[in-house]
């Protein structure tokens, strides 16, 4: 009757534990770009922002317990908006 | 027999109800990329006047904003948790908590956009068009990027104040909970979308 096989609920512990990797995270890309290192301080910036929204899609959004279905669409808008921008960039570094 | 085909179509419901609130936040994702698009261009153009703009940022109140929101997830997920183990009281409790918790991250907004507005950082004002061009583009794209995010933010807050009536009233309980779920999935994009935004203008050094 109930929905058995959708009723993943996910215990505390885990999410506390996403939380606290979400905020040490925060805090590393604050220092990452306190060291002040021009570009490399934005890619690792971007780096440690795609890890957390990795782990908010993962385990907040419950995207680890979806069929594959869900994960594979995920890849659509994420694979649409590299095209546009990595070929938007490949247009102003080489034109 | 007949409650064995309703029992079917409320599971069919639940993922498609689901896949719909993935679809819709893809369509998020897109509107924000876009954004971000023009964003990326136009620091790779003008790289120095965007160092320049980012120093008038509030490193703190970033940093504070990102703790807010990144705790909302926390306590929405464990909102969602809870009603499913038919935890009402506890889930109500996390609903609570998600939109103040939301609100305290607009209040932050409010006092950072006032301060820059009070200092001359806003549109077409006098102050900002003698600036060059790179910081105009900046904080143009400053004000429009968090505050559509900041419409997102008050316009999850008002669907969590429904859902927390619908929790109230029974509506959503341990046998019915996807309108929280897709609430909560909502949520947690706003904070994906914060995630991006927070290195993109306070940690420019």
């Amino acid at each position: 009757m109930e929905q058995h096989q959708e009723t993943h609920a996910v215990g505390a512990k885990t999410f506390i534990a996403n939380w606290i990797a979400l905020l040490a995270l925060t805090g590393l890309t604050i220092g990452a770009a306190e060291l002040q290192m021009g570009k490399w301080s934005m890619l690792a910036n971007l780096l440690i922002a795609s890890a957390k929204a990795s782990l908010v899609l993962w385990f907040f959004m419950h995207l680890k317990y979806e069929s594959r279905l869900f994960k594979l669409l995920l890849l659509v808008p994420i694979v649409t908006i590299t095209i546009i921008i990595g070929f938007t960039f490949l247009d102003i570094w080489y034109r | 027999m007949n409650e064995t085909t309703h029992t079917h179509e409320r599971s069919i419901d639940y993922t498609g109800a689901k896949l719909g609130m993935w679809l819709f936040l893809f369509t998020e994702i897109l509107l924000f990329g876009g954004m971000f698009l023009v964003y990326s261009v136009y620091r790779e153009v003008n790289t120095a006047d965007f160092h320049e703009a980012a120093k008038e940022m509030s490193l703190v109140l970033g940093a504070v904003n990102t703790a807010v929101l990144l705790t909302s997830s926390l306590t929405m997920a464990l909102s969602i948790s809870a009603i499913k183990r038919g935890e009402k009281v506890r889930s109500l409790l996390f609903q609570a908590a998600t939109v103040v918790l939301g609100l305290v991250f607009l209040v932050n907004k409010y006092f950072e956009w006032s301060d820059h507005i009070r200092l001359g950082f806003y549109p077409n004002s006098p102050e900002l068009l003698a600036m060059s061009h790179g910081k105009i583009l900046y904080f143009g794209l400053y004000y429009v990027m968090t505050g559509i995010h900041g419409v997102h933010v008050l316009i999850g807050a008002g669907v969590i104040c429904g859902t927390f009536i619908l929790t109230k009233l029974g509506k959503i309980s341990s046998n019915d909970f996807i309108k929280l779920e897709n609430t909560g999935l909502f949520w947690h994009l706003v904070d994906v979308i914060w995630i991006y935004l927070f290195p993109l203008f306070y940690l420019i050094k």
